[in-house]
């Protein structure tokens, strides 16, 4: 039969790492068939109770105390392992070669002050205060820690933004900073190629890989899982691609991270087209409906998130090429799409692809009945009209054989203060209009100068769908088109992104921007010094990559009395 | 009232550096220690009652009953003390510091050292040396007889040279002694050499019978802890210049008295917060052990409150053989201290620590913070009294002080 026995320390606080290893060398003892050494709480006690491993004592302890219990074939067999825990303590050697182990943040960063990074790995019920002193002290902070608050991780964040520092995490495993490696991490490479993460994993799949192309990394910046969900709105994640932007070694950056909010996603793609950089993107569950929108270039997965990185890298692309957009030209107000159309599967196509810019596109004949538009006769915002369809070819020609209702209807949109883009195709061919450019020319011509009367400036963009052989030739219509002014192209998606690209623009003119100082980069750049708070493996590893750290000797505020560590968190009021 | 606690406590290390104690001279204790009086008697730590009084504490107020004539026995003194015609107090509060015991009785001599910066005063014993000693509990005839050759002979002495030379000032004096390998508390081999070596040549100049002028500096100078009870009373004015400021949570007071341990904080007045005291890790003479020892006794960790002893063992790594420890040992017990204290002190420090000031104002909320208490290199008396000094070692002050300490703050400045 059995007996469990236990011991009850209060005040004591030891890591769980710690812990774990004693619990392993006490279960190890001859005799002992099974030990627990755990903080007494809740969650702790519940674990105990599953496995048999409790006594009345050991269910009456709290939350700050160390419960140390054993079950053994006799109680003397229980006792003793028992009494071997502080020998068992002892026998641990750090692997630290640290001659004295500060006991606070503060001191810690006096014995180290070039240290700019503070690892944290506590528990995550003091985590958030830990990163706090670590951000006032001006460090970057690797925060470990889970079960850090939401509320504790916006305030963090916004300090740091601050402040111009990192906070990576909380929950964050993984960062490569400069080649060397924080948190759980891989011997990448030095490289080109800069990577920004909401992906623990994710960060150590793509930078594996990238190396194992042949290429290597700048730095791995993770962010925590977080990070790219509401509300904390992917603060960490762009003062990152920031810091990657201004990184003269980093030549194309990649971002990786967990499904993402989608409101979010926006945010961070908006952010990353302004970088005059290569930027590959793979957001799980994201698909991309495109493989390269200006700078950005979307992966369909981490696999291919390197391979495209180490490519672009390999080969850089010419982003000069990129059509350069009239943005500057429009007045205030001026915001909307209006397409007007003549063939139903360009109209089709141009629903499609707009989405990915502007968002609701309404359609006389659209794709999803809900974006219809009540009235196929008066636009709404951005809106595509099909004047093809039957409803306005009733008693009435073909708009590919008559011009005038849509030159009536350009004339007419032409007028709205809130239009920015007009689109028109224009399909020849047989059957068609002999000379579509000689009417509809002169109607854009006529819309544009109206519209620069009014103070506006009226972008008109022109599908033009032919060959050189047929009867109206391609190149006088499109020559006809341009030199009414109007932005023509022969391919219905270079039309159809050229103008979601401006309206994209015009529409984020008024979103808010995340205002936070830059991290200055010559932290990350430097010989990398650290700060360990918690896990002393952490530590080790830093020791092993041959990185300067200083481990801190962390106990909890107070000894873990909530009593006097609430008095404490007041006192700093009055400071 | 709303404080700031940065800025008290920023006024109260400023007072604590600008002290200039200076010993001045000796005299009679009722004649100089406001409040003394013939029933009056002073003893080390916290306030105590006869019947909770520890061993060396009843001892040395036995020995001071047979000094003051007012007994012949034991059993005549300790009726007296216990009739209630005997009042008790902490030297504390009466500007005094006694080491061990602490007892001073009305007719004793005293040093009297003045801050010149504020002209506080604060008194301490003349100091008996090691063995059997009052100050331990021991009251044996040749224990007495030296209290009163002390009283008759040493301390006229010592007044007559300190007069002559215009006073000695006691930070200078520390300010070397650690250069030269004291931590101004365990070890004050150098600081009594010089203390001798200072007052030597006024004891000559002053003093006409060439056998007492022989006597009296053969015994400071044989006496590693002659300055001893300078040093604490010097330690008592720095402490002291930095209490009373409101909203301050420096540590300026801590004793011990065998029963009790007591510290006083700048901002909570003269409210005294105290806990059992716990036994000190020691190492003992030949014969004793653990089980002879009193818990921890004295005001000598006045010292320590003024940024020395413990605090300053970096400089002084003769002392870890007192607890069986490594150099290392000493300078990491030094680091451990800067991270309860507020300043590195401007006047003294550690050439080891490439001239770091030693760790200096004790803040109770630091001391909460990393539930780390402060650290005391002491002497280990008896248990019993009549016995004396068992040991040496290092001891912890309890937790509990500083943590009724933070709570009462958090009352009286509504936090």
């Amino acid at each position: 039969m059995a007996v469990i026995r236990a011991e009850i320390r209060s005040g004591s606080y030891f890591d769980s790492a710690v812990l774990m290893q004693l619990q392993r060398s006490l279960a190890l003892l001859d005799g002992v068939d099974d030990a627990g050494v755990v903080m007494g709480t809740e969650e702790n006690k519940e674990i105990l109770a599953h496995i048999d491993l409790v006594t009345p004592e050991v269910m009456a302890s709290k939350s700050d105390d160390l419960v140390i219990v054993v079950r053994a074939a006799d109680a003397d067999t229980a006792l003793g392992a028992i009494g071997q825990v502080d020998e068992l303590l002892a026998r641990k050697k750090s692997n630290v070669d640290q001659e004295y182990r500060p006991k606070t943040l503060a001191s810690a960063a006096e014995m180290l002050p070039d240290a700019s990074w503070v690892l944290i790995s506590v528990a995550g019920r003091f985590a958030a205060n830990v990163a706090r002193q670590a951000l006032d002290l001006g460090k970057h902070v690797f925060l470990f820690s889970d079960n850090v608050s939401v509320e504790d991780e916006v305030s963090l964040k916004a300090k740091a933004a601050e402040k111009g520092l990192l906070v990576m995490g909380p929950d964050c495993g993984t960062a490569m900073i400069s080649g060397n490696g924080l948190g759980f991490a891989n011997k990448i490479r030095k490289g080109p190629i800069g990577v920004v993460a909401a992906a623990g994993t994710g960060l150590q799949q793509v930078t594996t890989r990238i190396h194992q192309l042949g290429s290597g990394i700048t730095h791995g910046i993770g962010t925590g899982g977080r990070d790219l969900k509401d509300p904390i709105g992917a603060a960490t994640f762009l003062m990152a691609m920031d810091v990657l932007a201004r990184d003269p070694g980093t030549k194309v950056i990649t971002l990786v991270s967990k499904p993402p909010a989608a409101k979010i996603a926006e945010k961070v793609i908006r952010q990353a087209r302004k970088i005059n950089k290569p930027v590959v993107i793979n957001f799980i569950a994201r698909k991309p409906s495109m493989r390269r929108d200006g700078n950005l270039w979307f992966a369909t997965g981490m696999d291919d998130a390197a391979a495209l990185a180490v490519e672009l890298a390999n080969k850089m692309p010419d982003l000069s090429s990129a059509p350069v957009l009239p943005v500057e030209k429009f007045a205030a107000g001026q915001k909307y799409f209006r397409g007007l159309f003549s063939g139903g599967t360009l109209a089709y196509e141009a629903q499609f692809l707009l989405e990915d810019y502007v968002g609701r596109v309404w359609a006389n004949a659209p794709i999803n009945k809900e974006n219809k538009l009540k009235d196929s006769l008066t636009s709404e915002e951005h809106s595509i009209v099909d004047l093809g369809e039957d409803e306005f070819t009733v008693g009435r020609l073909h708009p590919m054989m008559d011009n005038e209702m849509r030159i009536r209807r350009l004339l007419e949109e032409s007028k709205d203060p809130e239009v920015a883009v007009i689109m028109l195709d224009v399909v020849i061919g047989y059957g068609s209009h002999p000379d579509p450019a000689s009417e509809l020319g002169p109607a854009v011509a006529k819309a544009k100068a109206e519209a620069e009367k009014a103070g506006r400036y009226l972008e008109v963009v022109v599908v033009a769908t032919g060959t050189d052989e047929d009867p109206q030739n391609l190149d006088n219509q499109i020559e006809q088109m341009r030199a009414a002014g109007a932005w023509v192209s022969s391919s219905n998606e270079e039309v159809i992104r050229y103008a979601g690209s401006i309206l994209r623009a015009l529409n984020e003119k008024a979103e808010d921007e995340y205002i936070f100082t830059p991290v200055d980069l010559s932290t990350l750049d430097k010989e990398l010094m650290a700060i360990n708070v918690g896990l002393e493996s952490f530590a080790e590893d830093l020791v092993k990559q041959e990185v300067p750290v200083v481990h801190v000797e962390w106990k909890p505020p107070a000894g873990g009395n909530e009593k006097l560590a609430s008095i404490l968190e007041r006192m700093k009021k009055f400071s | 009232m709303t404080i700031n606690i940065d800025q008290a406590n920023q006024k109260a290390i400023d007072a604590i550096f600008e002290a200039r104690p200076t010993l001045i001279g000796v005299a009679r204790a009722k004649d100089v220690i406001p409040g003394m009086d013939d029933n009056l008697f002073l003893h080390a730590g916290p306030p105590c009652t006869w019947d909770r009084m520890s061993g060396p504490v009843r001892g040395g107020m036995i020995g001071a009953m047979f000094l003051e004539g007012r007994a012949k026995s034991v059993e005549e003194a300790e009726t007296l003390l216990a009739s209630g015609e005997i009042k008790f107090a902490p030297c504390n509060n009466h500007s005094s510091s006694g080491p061990m015991a602490g007892i001073i009785s009305p007719s004793m001599l005293v040093y009297i050292v003045e801050n010149k910066s504020n002209g506080q005063r604060a008194f301490s014993g003349l100091n008996e040396g090691r063995g059997k000693v009052l100050r331990m509990g021991a009251y044996s005839e040749e224990v007495i007889d030296r209290m009163i050759w002390l009283n008759e002979v040493l301390g006229p002495a010592v007044d007559r040279a300190l007069k002559e030379m215009g006073g000695l000032d006691i930070r200078t004096l520390l300010a070397k002694a650690l250069h030269m390998g004291d931590d101004g508390h365990n070890r004050l081999d150098a600081a009594s050499l010089l203390y001798t070596n200072l007052l030597s040549p006024y004891i000559i100049k002053t003093t006409d019978d060439p056998k007492i002028t022989s006597e009296v500096i053969k015994f400071l100078g044989e006496n590693a802890l002659a300055v001893l009870n300078p040093v604490m009373a010097g330690c008592k004015l720095m402490a002291e210049a930095g209490h009373g400021i409101e909203g301050s949570t420096i540590v300026t007071v801590m004793g011990r008295n065998g029963t009790d341990w007591g510290i006083r904080v700048s901002g909570l007045g003269d409210q005294w917060f105290t806990a059992p005291s716990p036994k000190v890790k020691a190492l003992y003479f030949p014969g004793f052990g653990d089980d002879d020892a009193c818990p921890d006794i004295g005001d000598s960790v006045i010292i320590e409150t003024a940024g020395l002893g413990g605090f300053a063992m970096a400089t002084a790594p003769a002392l870890v053989t007192f607890i069986g420890g490594t150099p290392r040992d000493a300078i990491n017990t030094t680091l451990d201290m800067y991270e309860i204290t507020l300043a590195e002190h401007k006047h003294f420090n550690i050439p080891f620590l490439d001239f770091r000031g030693t760790p200096t104002g004790i803040d109770i909320r630091k001391v909460v913070e990393t539930n780390m208490p402060p650290r005391v290199n002491t002497g280990v008396a008896h248990k019993d009294p009549g016995v004396g000094q068992v040991g040496a070692g290092v001891v912890s002050a309890p937790m509990k002080c500083f943590e009724d300490a933070l709570v009462a703050f958090a009352e009286k400045y509504d936090i």
